[in-house]
């Protein structure tokens, strides 16, 4: 039976709707109150912003978790890719328990952290038992600052590479397998087979894996939150803390507008650097 | 069969579910910011409003309070009755026109015993009385026994100086290796109003007027000499009970309600007393929570009943019992009380009569600017102590910020400062 025309645009309406009205309103609001000074156009928030003792520490510490983590992020996940496709039996059990940690919000995932880091935290507990400290040592303080940035490092690794995996999971799996075995003919070593045929063929996904994971890095929060509070000032939290705390939702929403800026930016340079061509994209 | 019951049974839940909320606007919504935790807010529920009109307490955050009460206002459909709330919180709505007066209140409390005093601070700088006093609470110093053989040979533990803190703080971290001085300095905890109401007018009598003058800077290098011997953790601490109860703390600077699950679950442990004195003496910070009734509330003769059953005496001195808010009317504290609440009820009369003691009130007049008047002090604290910067210029800098702050919101001078006409300023 022929389909009316319309029926696909009926069908995407409800949620072009839903967007528009809890996401692209928000949005329009939020961009009009950054720049609201109290009487009309301002770039007074922008200012206050920029001027803020913690603003340049917040922008540095983001940027440097994101440049730590993604690529430690993406590498884990093509190593666990690869290994799940190796596997031939248990794959779907070892799969199953890798992406355990999507399943867990981000703030349980910071404090899961928080409670075998800190202080008086299971890993102080076990150095302690087996002999190696003589008393509880401080890894989560402005007074170990390397310490407390590869914690963070550390739980949004444990926490996110999941979501990089599957992307890259589904990826690898529509491979076709004629590649390799051609490659395999002709002699070709492991290494040579990622690089000539898993690489660029896993672009596309590995184009999705990267701008999703990066949009979401450079909005880390929760897991910051809960580990580092005020000696880790991030972007986002930033954000929080001038609408929470000092309730000046101007500020707060230049602080939204620049990440947004950020991410676009960010996403912007994944789609020019990895340019998928047309034909691999399936 | 089992099946169709089940399915009745949901039907019937779910039917439940929708009809509550009906039948619950028939009820009186009691708003407050105080006794948030969920433990608290079951208390209030369960204990403080037992024979009071049927009520429903529901408990916000300051900020979406203050966001709540504009919105109802804004949309013309008020559900809120009555609001319980932080001096502070309530000012904002006086120009916002969110409150009803509650002088036939006041009229009918006249002897119950609140002191003119807080009354006066009721009317909120109006010819009417705008909340009526319901608890009253303040910040103390707890010390655990551990700690007290370390203290400085002269020193008194119930009238310490910065100085003598600090000694103690230093006696303590080279005999155990740790640094056992703690103040919640975390996101969620109180540690602007320890600069506010405790630091800066022990050494100055003053909280904004003098708040670069060299009282100020000497005071600034006494707690930077202080935060060297503070556990390095503190900038995580939201609630000083929970480092006190893992031990990690000996001595810890917090609101009394924020240390109570300590000193309940080991009252033989600990002793509370004053915060310690400055060049002018011991300032100290007075937290008032009141009780309002909002404009055009659906229920308000019905408010005014739960308002008159929260400041009887017997439940004055559950609240105290039960969430460790003092009572406003005249109560005397039974001798019976559990040991912990006797150790805060200890704390707060020698804080409050203390020979030195400065009473440093709570920021009045500020309006929703509350929070970036908290900033400021909190990032004086951080450029001086964390971020090790010249004291002189970040006093200079910062009260720049203040003093534009108090124009802009055009707050006279509050306790401790000197009346001042106009917007308080900052020399």
């Amino acid at each position: 039976m022929l389909q009316p025309r319309w029926l696909p645009y009926l069908l995407i309406a409800p949620s072009v709707a839903f967007l528009a009205a809890f996401f692209l309103i928000p949005l329009g609001q939020t961009i009009l109150l950054s720049f609201d000074g109290g009487q009309g156009f301002s770039l007074a928030n922008y200012a206050r912003m920029a001027g803020d003792l913690n603003f340049p520490t917040a922008l540095r510490n983001t940027f440097a978790l994101v440049a730590v983590v993604i690529p430690l992020q993406v590498a884990l996940a093509l190593v666990m890719g690869l290994m799940l496709q190796r596997m031939t039996r248990g794959r779907e059990l070892v799969l199953w328990i890798w992406t355990i940690p999507l399943g867990v919000s981000d703030l349980a995932a910071g404090l899961v952290w928080l409670a075998i880091l800190q202080d008086s935290g299971y890993l102080n507990t076990l150095l302690f038992q087996i002999g190696v400290i003589s008393g509880p040592t401080a890894y989560l303080n402005s007074e170990a600052p390397v310490a407390l940035f590869f914690a963070v490092v550390l739980a949004e690794i444990w926490r996110a590479t999941a979501i990089v995996l599957i992307i890259l999971v589904a990826g690898i799996q529509i491979i076709p397998k004629e590649f390799g075995e051609a490659a395999d003919i002709f002699g070709a070593s492991p290494w040579t087979k990622f690089r000539k045929i898993t690489l660029p063929l896993l672009k596309p996904s590995l184009q999705s894996a990267l701008i999703l994971r990066t949009v979401l890095a450079f909005e880390v929060f929760a897991v910051v939150y809960a580990l580092g509070g005020r000696n880790f000032p991030i972007i986002v939290g930033e954000a929080y803390t001038w609408q929470n705390e000092n309730q000046n939702y101007g500020v707060a929403a230049a602080y939204a507008v620049l990440v947004m800026v950020i991410s676009l930016t960010a996403t912007i340079i994944y789609l020019k650097a990895l340019r998928v061509d047309p034909e691999t994209q399936g | 069969m089992k099946t169709l019951n089940h399915l009745a049974c949901a039907a019937v839940a779910a039917g439940a579910i929708l009809v509550a909320p009906v039948a619950k606007a028939q009820d009186l919504v009691f708003l407050s910011t105080q006794l948030r935790p969920i433990d608290e807010a079951q208390k209030v529920r369960e204990v403080l409003l037992k024979g009071a009109p049927k009520t429903t307490y529901v408990v916000e955050e300051p900020p979406q309070f203050a966001v709540r009460m504009k919105a109802e206002q804004a949309a013309g459909k008020r559900t809120i009755s009555l609001m319980g709330a932080l001096h502070g919180e309530l000012q904002p709505l006086v120009p916002a026109g969110s409150l009803d007066t509650v002088d036939d209140i006041a009229a009918k409390l006249a002897s119950s015993g609140i002191p003119a005093g807080l009354m006066e601070l009721g009317k909120l700088g109006t010819p009417n009385q705008q909340y009526i006093p319901w608890m009253q609470a303040t910040y103390v110093l707890v010390v655990k026994k551990a700690a007290l053989p370390f203290l400085p040979a002269g020193a008194d533990v119930n009238a310490l100086t910065y100085e003598q803190l600090t000694a103690w703080g230093k006696a303590i971290q080279e005999k155990t290796g740790q640094r056992r001085i703690g103040f919640p300095a975390g996101p969620k905890g109180l540690f602007a109003r320890f600069v506010q109401g405790n630091l800066v007018p022990s050494y100055t009598g003053s909280m904004v007027t003098e708040f670069r003058s060299a009282a100020a800077e000497k005071g600034w290098a006494d707690f930077k000499a202080l935060w060297a011997t503070v556990n390095p953790n503190a900038n995580n601490y939201n609630f000083m009970q929970e480092p006190l109860m893992a031990g990690e703390v000996w001595i810890a600077w917090d609101h009394i309600a924020r240390v109570k699950d300590a000193l309940t679950a080991e009252p033989d442990q600990y002793l509370v007393v004053a915060p310690p004195a400055g060049a002018k003496g011991r300032a100290y910070m007075p937290v008032i929570a009141g009780l309002s009734i909002a404009k055009d509330a659906p229920n308000r003769a019905q408010a005014a009943a739960v308002i008159e059953h929260l400041l009887k005496p017997a439940t004055q001195l559950a609240a105290a019992q039960e969430v460790g808010f003092f009572p406003v009317v005249d109560a005397p504290l039974p001798p019976d009380l559990p040991a912990g609440v006797k150790l805060l009820a200890d704390g707060v009369a020698k804080t409050q009569g203390a020979k030195d003691a400065i009473v440093a009130l709570l920021p009045i007049g500020l309006g929703d600017k509350g929070g970036e008047f908290n900033k400021v002090y909190f990032d004086t604290f951080q450029r001086i102590v964390l971020r090790n910067e010249p004291i002189r210029a970040v006093l200079d800098a910062q009260a720049e910020i203040l003093r534009s702050l108090m124009i802009q919101t055009a707050a006279p001078c509050w306790a401790p400062d000197k009346p001042s006409q106009g917007a308080c300023p900052v020399t």
